[in-house]
């Protein structure tokens, strides 16, 4: 007989054919299952990802109509367009504000836009002159007298092309239909109809006043040095309240919103990641245990180490390939499930998916397989020879926790990469191990107490009690799998809905429902006599000075100084400043003392608690701003708490009387306006073209329905999480499947009933089911809290019915679910567990 | 070749300073009673386990020289076994079984040689059977073409015939006998079955670890 080893080639072959009769033997079913899953969870939200990345990235110039956008709020200095035309570079403008539109008593917030000639300078503009026309680029700016509006605003205001629209104070023809324009995808949530006009024609209006939100837009574009040396100029030049975008940082509204969309997503994958890898690793420690004799008989037949460890290793890349490439399969599909669901909120084209993704689901499929199945492999090729004499002689230690590091640290490290931020993936991997780390010593606490207290329970406690207590090692991880499973479906069903319904609570239901914004103080009197002689109550008016924060306490500040965005964004905003009154405080005051008689005309504020916290001024600081040109500066001398989930009009800032009369102001109020007199508001506006109505209920129900579809794309990606929770039930009852086998054989010999063997079994299933249940449900809770309070800032309340409910469904359905998975046992006659066994 | 085993604080001494030398073709039957250590010297004599003192020399290569890895090779080039309680891998159909050593050695007609000596011990129509659908007597007769497919110049049997009836096992030993003599297999039989020691050409008795008697015929 030859001495010569197996080549390569030969090695992979037996492997394959090794492969090939473990599978059929069922061996490493689990174990594909578990990683298709977990791969396919991975590409589905690495593909809808990677498709939005790339969709933002090649549509930037279409999203920003330029290669360069220089915004403010205040009309901006010639020095920007001239410097742009000196460099070379061409340039257009437009100004964009909402308004109401008015047609046949009717009335619309719309976003207006008017443009120069030469918009847009990138990406497609294309009209219709008919409804069922043929959509072309017109080459030009709106005539003056004209406007083009879209789609929305057509129907919802049943225009047709021709139709004399209201804007302010004048009329334009409606001469087109805008099928396609840039800066149209103008947000994640996409609120008004829009409505394009010439430049010319905006100071007729009589829509531009002080306290009006105006955006002021200057397109620039042209070859890269000079767009790169132009970019160079803006960011010197530009002042508070302007900003520069270009297609690097085009449209972050939209990259922020679908961020914390992919957020989410990103989140339930990982989840599917953690449970999958408990899975791998139950189904990887019951091949070991089942392999055991096959290496003993291969090592006795001949086969050195080496190969072993070769053969095996090979196998399991190869399950690895295949598993990988079935869940990359069901990623590709599911992908173009959560692109159609999410359609609506994403509003960008999304190109075809590319490649990367499959490359990320691979990396993750083999990351975690290899982190479970490796060590105990390793372990597998040292199993003693001699086992095959002495079956006595056990597995190589193996079943330790060293041996599974590599796999925790592998997942950990899958967590961190997916969750593409540190905080968040920190928090998921904390409360997993938190809630794996207290199960297990939740475990080992309750096995202890219940050994002494279970002796004199039944015989069928007894010995369900004696089972986990044997198989103690065996209990701690079944629990804990069981528990990390049940906190997936707790956390993303009972503490998702509480989430959600603690964010809808926070909305109260007879709430005003209209602002009514941009009312000048010459109309104060008329709309309030407006209201009282449509016999409905005139809401209080309140006046509105915008004024932008220079200094505190005589230091001048940035938005750089702030780490925080909110902060950033309301520093670098315009705040709105008002005065009171009355001297009677409205808002409880928390800190400091409300204003009275003697602070009329003193330079004093009230600020509201919580933005003092935000951009750090306290009790006795003075703020200075410059409200239209001149500086203001002024001490405070309370802090007030509000409520801003009531729908009234509230401010950050308020001054005594006397101080801010002199600066221009406008008013604003909030009102309910009962279904009924909807009506009212066109009127309104009618005979106030400039003020505008915003109808809270229809922002409201449009947010909603963007909520609902996240919601629902999310929970598309939950039912991985779900199945793999239902793996880690399975592959948990599989690593105690031959020992039940036999103590079932043997209880049968000894005469014991089918039914007292369930009920044995289902004694110990409810058990592990309610401590996991319990368990789960406070990790649940707590990570929920963690996620609200630090991710999503939304309140949480912590409710221990979510508890109760863990332990009942926890019991009930491990009972279940466990004697589902072993009825098999119950049926085995005894003979041939034994044959099998010996 | 002496063994010993640590058992907490005391050391116990399984086999006593044994030395014996085996032939080419020889079929020998190692007896004793239980606890005698017939199955350590076994594992020994096939490497399946390390002496505590002294070696084993087959066909002139010390076995205890070689490393873990060098005595598999070496088993399986030139050794095979049949086990008291078969050890197959239940897994595997009985042809798969019987296919393994030839498929570890590389061979290239695995699959008939396997067939071919699954139809020697007269399972031909059991081919696809699993362990768990053969009877014992069956499981056994696969073992034993297992031990014989890859051509071994040596053969371990311990209690071969431990776990079945008198017939089946009468009929396996005959098998043995028969494939010791047409291949020139030397045999290695642990037992304590007397009837088939008596068939043995030489028989090496053991007791408390000693060897007490040593008797050719």
């Amino acid at each position: 007989m030859n001495g010569a080893d197996l080549g390569p080639v030969a090695v992979l072959k037996l492997a394959m054919r090794m492969l090939a009769r473990d599978w059929r033997a069922g061996e490493q079913r689990l174990l594909a299952l578990a990683l298709i899953v977990a791969v396919g969870s991975v590409t589905t939200v690495a593909f809808f990802a990677d498709r939005v990345g790339r969709s933002l990235t090649s549509e930037a110039s279409q999203l920003l109509g330029a290669d360069l956008v220089v915004v403010s709020d205040k009309p901006l200095a010639d020095r920007f367009p001239q410097t742009a035309q000196r460099l070379g570079l061409s340039t257009t403008a437009a100004v964009r504000f909402p308004s109401m539109a008015q047609f046949a008593g009717r009335t619309l917030l719309a976003e207006v836009k008017a443009v120069a000639p030469g918009y847009p300078l990138r990406g497609k503009l294309r009209i219709r002159m008919a409804e069922n026309g043929a959509d072309f680029a017109p080459g030009k700016a709106p005539s003056p007298g004209e406007v083009w509006v879209d789609d929305r605003l057509l129907r919802r205001l049943d225009l047709k092309i021709g139709s004399r629209l209201g804007l302010g104070e004048r009329e334009f023809t409606v001469a087109a239909m805008v099928s396609e324009e840039p800066e149209s995808s103008a947000g994640f949530i996409n609120l008004g109809p829009r409505l394009m006009m010439n430049a010319v024609d905006l100071p007729s209006t009589g829509l531009i006043q002080p306290g009006s939100r105006v955006s002021y837009r200057l397109f620039v574009a042209g070859n890269a040095p000079a767009i790169a040396s132009f970019r160079e100029f803006a960011a010197q030049a530009i002042g508070p309240g302007q900003r520069v975008e270009d297609i690097r940082d085009a449209r972050p509204e939209i990259k922020s919103a679908l961020e914390r969309a992919e957020r989410f997503l990103g989140l339930s994958a990982l989840m599917t990641v953690v449970l999958a890898g408990v899975a791998v690793a139950l189904a990887a420690r019951r091949y070991l245990q089942r392999h055991l004799d096959a290496c003993a008989i291969m090592r006795c037949l001949g086969a050195g180490q080496w190969l072993i460890l070769a053969l095996h290793v090979l196998q399991f890349v190869m399950i690895g390939l295949i598993a990988g490439a079935a869940g990359c399969a069901v990623g590709f599909v599911c992908q173009f499930v959560l692109a159609t669901v999410l359609a609506p909120v994403v509003s960008v084209t999304l190109p075809a998916p590319g490649l990367r993704p499959l490359v990320q689901g691979m990396v993750a499929g083999f990351v975690m397989l290899l982190g479970f199945a490796l060590p105990p492999l390793i372990a597998l090729r040292r199993v003693p020879t001699l086992r095959v004499l002495r079956r006595d002689l056990g597995a190589p230690d193996s079943s330790g926790l060293s041996a599974y590091l590599l796999g925790v640290a592998a997942v950990a490290g899958l967590v961190l990469w997916q969750a593409q931020e540190l905080k968040l993936g920190l928090y998921v991997l904390g409360g997993v191990m938190g809630t794996a780390t207290a199960c297990a010593g939740f475990t080992l606490l309750v096995l202890y107490l219940l050994s002494s207290l279970g002796r004199s329970a039944g015989l069928n406690w007894r010995f369900g009690l004696a089972n986990l207590r044997r198989h103690r090692a065996g209990s701690i991880v079944q629990v804990t799998a069981l528990g990390l499973g049940m906190m997936a479906l707790i956390l993303l069903t009972l503490v998702r809905a509480e989430l959600l319904d603690n964010w809808r609570n926070s909305l109260p239901v007879d709430a005003p429902n209209r602002f009514l914004v941009n009312v000048q103080p010459d109309q104060v009197t008329e709309v309030t006599q407006f209201f009282s002689a449509n016999g409905v109550a005139p809401p209080q008016l309140f006046p509105m000075v915008r004024g932008r924060l220079l200094e505190i306490n005589g230091k001048p500040m940035s938005s750089h100084d702030y780490a925080e965005d909110r902060a950033r964004r309301l520093v670098d905003r315009e705040f709105n400043l008002s005065w009171v009154q009355s001297m009677q405080p409205d808002k409880p005051v928390v800190e400091g003392r409300w204003f009275d008689k003697r602070d009329a005309g003193m330079p004093v504020l009230s600020v509201e608690e919580g933005i003092a916290k935000t951009i750090g001024v306290k009790l006795g600081d003075t703020m200075t701003y410059d409200i239209a040109g001149s500086r203001l500066t002024a001490k405070i001398i309370s802090l007030r708490k509000v409520d801003w989930d009531s729908f009234r009009v509230n401010f950050f800032v308020v001054a005594p009387p006397g101080v801010l009369e002199k600066f221009p102001a406008s008013y604003v109020t909030s009102l309910h306006l009962p279904a009924a007199r909807s009506a009212l508001m066109d009127d309104l506006v009618k005979r106030f073209p400039n003020l505008l109505v915003i109808d809270v209920a229809a922002i409201l129900a449009q947010v909603q329905r963007m909520m609902d579809q996240v919601v629902k794309a999310i929970e598309f990606v939950f039912l991985f999480s779900i199945a793999a929770g239902l793996l880690v039930l399975f592959a948990a009852l599989g690593s105690t499947h031959d020992e039940r086998e036999f103590d079932a054989a043997v209880m049968r010999t000894l005469g014991a009933s089918s039914r007292q063997l369930r009920t044995v079994q289902a004694a110990e299933f409810a058990l592990i089911g309610a401590l996991a249940g319990l368990l789960a449900a406070i990790g649940a809770s707590a990570i929920g809290y963690v996620l609200a309070d630090k991710v999503l800032n939304m309140p949480y309340a912590i409710s221990p019915s979510v508890w109760l409910a863990g332990l009942l469904v926890g019991s009930a359905g491990v009972t279940a679910a466990g004697l589902l998975g072993t009825a098999k046992v119950l049926r085995t006659p005894p003979m041939q567990v034994f044959r099998s066994a010996t | 070749m002496t063994k010993q085993v640590f058992t907490g604080t005391a050391a116990l001494t399984i086999l006593h300073d044994v030395s014996l030398e085996i032939g080419r073709g020889e079929a020998v039957a190692i007896v004793g009673a239980s606890g005698s250590g017939k199955t350590t010297l076994l594992a020994l004599l096939a490497g399946l386990d390390v002496p505590s003192a002294g070696t084993v020399h087959i066909d002139g290569v010390d076995l205890f020289a070689l490393d873990e890895d060098g005595r598999a090779r070496l088993r399986r080039d030139r050794v095979g076994f049949v086990f008291q309680s078969f050890q197959l891998l239940p897994a595997l159909t009985a042809l798969e079984n019987v296919m393994l050593p030839l498929e570890l050695a590389g061979k290239p007609d695995a699959r008939a040689r396997a067939a071919d000596w699954l139809a020697r011990v007269g399972l031909e129509p059991r081919l696809t059977h699993y362990p768990r659908q053969l009877s014992g007597g069956e499981q056994q007769r696969v073992a034993v073409a297992r031990a014989f497919a890859a051509d071994p110049r040596l053969l371990f049997a311990d209690e071969p015939t431990g776990n079945l009836d008198s017939a089946t096992g009468e009929e396996i030993i005959s098998l043995m006998f028969e494939l010791n003599r047409v291949a020139r297999t030397t045999l290695l039989l642990v037992t304590h079955d007397e009837d088939l020691a008596q068939r043995c050409s030489r028989r090496i008795g053991l007791a408390a670890g000693r060897l007490t008697n040593d008797e050719r015929r």
